[in-house]
């Protein structure tokens, strides 16, 4: 049967007619996500989607389980790192350039001033949110057995955060940025203040190496400013993105999100309109798969089930989440601009020279010796965190809100003592001095050592142990510490945000800074 | 190696390494050894032979008239010059601290970023600053002055 022309035509305009809906068909390898096992294929049949599991629990989807600050975390790095690449158009890494390139995007480029405040609104937004999502993981205890591990990797995710915030500092290559630098730079030569005071910097210098590996020359220059941006455009996403690869892939591997022993016989109190048993059209091979898988098959002979398709409950959340933090940025990128001093001028500090927030902390501990303060401590606090998950062994709790010995009135009680025990050292240190003015001969490498913080440090320690006998188990010391340094975290910070000005010297508020 | 006995082993569990790969594996392991190898001199990379920095050395013209213990600040650089009785010394006014400018005033140096306060001679009398400010390398040919920023001279040193 040959065609006529006509039929032949008709079915080229029906089929032009029909290129929009078949683009669409065809963009869904295995069908519309309508059934069961459609919402399936679409999942596992995309490279982007199957880092998701195909189904989620019902208690995964709860709001009160994550608070969706890991994909708040998620999104607000996608919003950075697409403002980013757009302010890589007009920024030049040079410091006869740099500090006019942004002012140009700033005030020149089209839409400029949005994508800069965009990008640093998110940059802020993410380190807020990676601290929440850490303290939610703490909380509900999900970083007990099986997810040990991603728990390190967020560690990992948290210091290569605010290792892009940092490095993003310098590049608007003003004052603020220019002095800050120079001191995080310092902080990182500050093991001489070890080595100075044993008398081997001689022979055995590593601060000044860090130093010299930050800053590519012994000031900070040219060649700092191009590290810098490599490690900030380049080298920090990429390590970010990697382990964030990782971290996804855990949490699907582990078993989705950390629940309670007992949350299907909880979400079966609750009327449930969805809970199907899996694969309402089972395939008949299901299970020749999980035969080489190793671990926990954790669907494979399960009652009724309480999952529900990730396609589409799970995916529309993260959508909403996604959305929620865009809305949240752009509010506050229309509302607030990104800040821009004068011109980086070496023989003239800011005073005051501040880091970003969330190293005020920091900067504040720093004020009384640089070592300990910058390095020390903040050590003393990584290794601390990466170990909670090894030395908390229990499995009281896990899933729940504060769970564990102790639960939410030791938590209670230590936001009280976390808070109580800064503000006074605090206060003491402000009103009667330190050391030095004490005992003016007192040798360095006690100043060095004897840090307000280590104290603080001391006291926290010392509460947590307490804890730990009192409860009789590690998962309530764990408790106790993580929420005092939290409070501590946070009083320090707001000291160093609103309370310090010139010279370092303590006001109650910055109109009453001396003018100069 | 031992031998052991052979254990029945299904497909999905196949024997760990088979003797035969042995030269395999030690080429493997040579190529291993040899990235390391040249990694560890790509180490040097991140660290200049040469440091890109300005000239340490300068040379600054004095007011004709310096009161004893008024500092002389040569512009763009972070050096305090003094003359006295004993001759010109030059004390370098970058805290040693965390690197901030200190500036000088009545009673020697105080440091803008965490208070640090040093006396005439640079010694630490307040704050977080670990040593002393160090005095720096002057000398005097003619009526020039010649400082030299990167050479440190004990507390003390005054050239006539
Ligand atoms: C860039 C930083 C990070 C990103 C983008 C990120 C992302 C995520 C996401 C999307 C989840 C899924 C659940 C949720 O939304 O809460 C998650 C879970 C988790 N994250 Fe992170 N995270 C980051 C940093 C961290 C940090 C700093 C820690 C802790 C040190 C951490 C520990 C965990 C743990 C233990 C889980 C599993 C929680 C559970 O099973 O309930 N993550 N992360
Ligand atoms: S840099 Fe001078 S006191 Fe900190």
């Amino acid at each position: 049967m040959t065609p006529t022309t006509k039929d032949a035509l008709r079915e080229f305009s029906d089929n032009l007619k029909a290129v929009p809906r078949r683009v669409m068909e065809t963009a869904f390898r295995t069908g519309p996500p309508t059934t069961d096992r459609t919402r399936s294929t679409f999942v596992f049949g995309n490279v982007f989607l199957h880092l998701h599991a195909v189904r989620t629990h019902r208690w995964s989807l709860k709001w009160t389980t994550t608070m969706g600050l890991g994909i708040m975390s998620v999104s607000a790095f996608l919003i950075a790192l697409v403002t980013g690449v757009m302010l890589m158009f007009y920024y030049k890494p040079y410091p006869e350039a740099a500090y006019e390139s942004i002012k140009d995007i700033h005030f020149v480029v089209p839409t400029g001033r949005l994508i800069r405040n965009l990008h640093r609104w998110s940059a802020n937004l993410m380190v807020v949110a990676v601290i929440l999502h850490m303290a939610r993981a703490f909380y509900t205890a999900a970083y007990r057995k099986p997810r040990e591990y991603n728990w390190l990797m967020g560690i990992g995710l948290l210091v290569v955060t605010l290792g892009l915030s940092f490095t993003g500092y310098l590049l608007p290559w003003d004052q603020l940025a220019y002095w800050a630098i120079t001191i995080g730079a310092n902080i990182a030569q500050s093991p001489r203040e070890i080595t100075d005071a044993l008398g081997i910097t001689d022979y055995f210098d590593p601060g000044g190496f860090q130093r010299l590996l930050l800053l590519g020359s012994d000031m900070v220059g040219a060649e700092a400013l191009i590290r810098f941006y490599l490690l900030h455009v380049m080298i920090l996403p990429l390590a970010l993105a990697a382990l964030m690869g990782v971290h996804f892939w855990r949490i699907r591997k582990d078993g989705g999100m950390v629940r309670p022993a007992d949350a299907d016989d909880q979400l079966f109190r609750q009327p449930r309109e969805e809970a199907l048993p899996i694969f309402t059209e089972a395939p008949a091979k299901t299970y020749h798969l999980a035969a080489i898988v190793r671990g926990r098959t954790s669907n494979v002979g399960r009652g009724p089930e309480n999952t529900v398709p990730s396609m589409p409950h799970l995916f529309y959340a993260e959508l909403g989440v996604l959305m929620v933090t865009l809305l949240v940025c752009l509010a506050l990128s229309l509302v607030s601009d990104a800040p821009l001093k004068e011109l980086a001028n070496p023989s003239v500090p800011e005073n005051p020279a501040k880091a970003p927030w969330y190293f005020l902390g920091l900067q504040e501990m720093v004020a009384f010796s640089a070592f300990m303060g910058g390095i020390g401590i903040p050590s003393i606090v990584l290794i601390g965190l990466a170990l909670i998950p090894y030395l908390d062994r229990e499995t009281e709790g896990t899933g729940r809100w504060f769970g564990g010995p102790g639960g939410w009135p030791l938590v209670r009680l230590s936001i009280v003592l976390g808070l109580a025990a800064p503000i006074l050292i605090e206060s003491f240190v402000i009103r009667f001095g330190w050391l030095r003015e004490w005992f003016p001969s007192v040798p360095q490498l006690v100043i060095t050592m004897l840090n307000p913080g280590t104290l603080l440090t001391a006291v926290y320690a010392f509460f947590s142990m307490w804890c730990i006998r009192r409860y009789g188990s590690t998962r309530a010391g764990a408790l106790a510490l993580f929420t005092c340094f939290l409070c501590g975290f946070l009083v320090l910070t707001i000291v160093g945000t609103y309370f310090r000005g010139p010279n370092w010297v303590f006001y109650w508020s910055p109109s009453e800074w001396p003018k100069h | 190696m031992t031998t052991q006995a052979k254990a029945p082993r299904s497909r999905l569990d196949p024997e760990p390494v088979p003797r035969r790969d042995w030269l395999g594996l030690s080429s493997l392991w040579a190529m291993t050894g040899a990235l390391l190898f040249g990694l560890l001199g790509l180490l040097k990379l991140p660290k200049a032979a040469v440091l890109a920095s300005p000239s340490k050395k300068f040379k600054v013209s004095l007011p004709d008239v310096l009161p004893v213990g008024e500092a002389f600040v040569p512009p763009g650089r972070a050096v305090a010059i003094y003359k006295d009785s004993g001759g010109i010394y030059a004390v370098s006014t970058i805290c040693t601290h965390l690197g901030c400018v200190v500036k000088a005033n009545a009673e020697g140096f105080e440091c803008p970023c965490h208070g640090s306060r040093f006396s005439a001679n640079g010694d630490v009398t307040k704050g977080p600053a670990p040593r002393a400010l160090p005095w720096l390398k002057v000398s005097v040919s003619g009526g020039a002055v010649t400082i030299d920023e990167g050479v440190v001279v004990p507390q003390g040193t005054k050239v006539a």
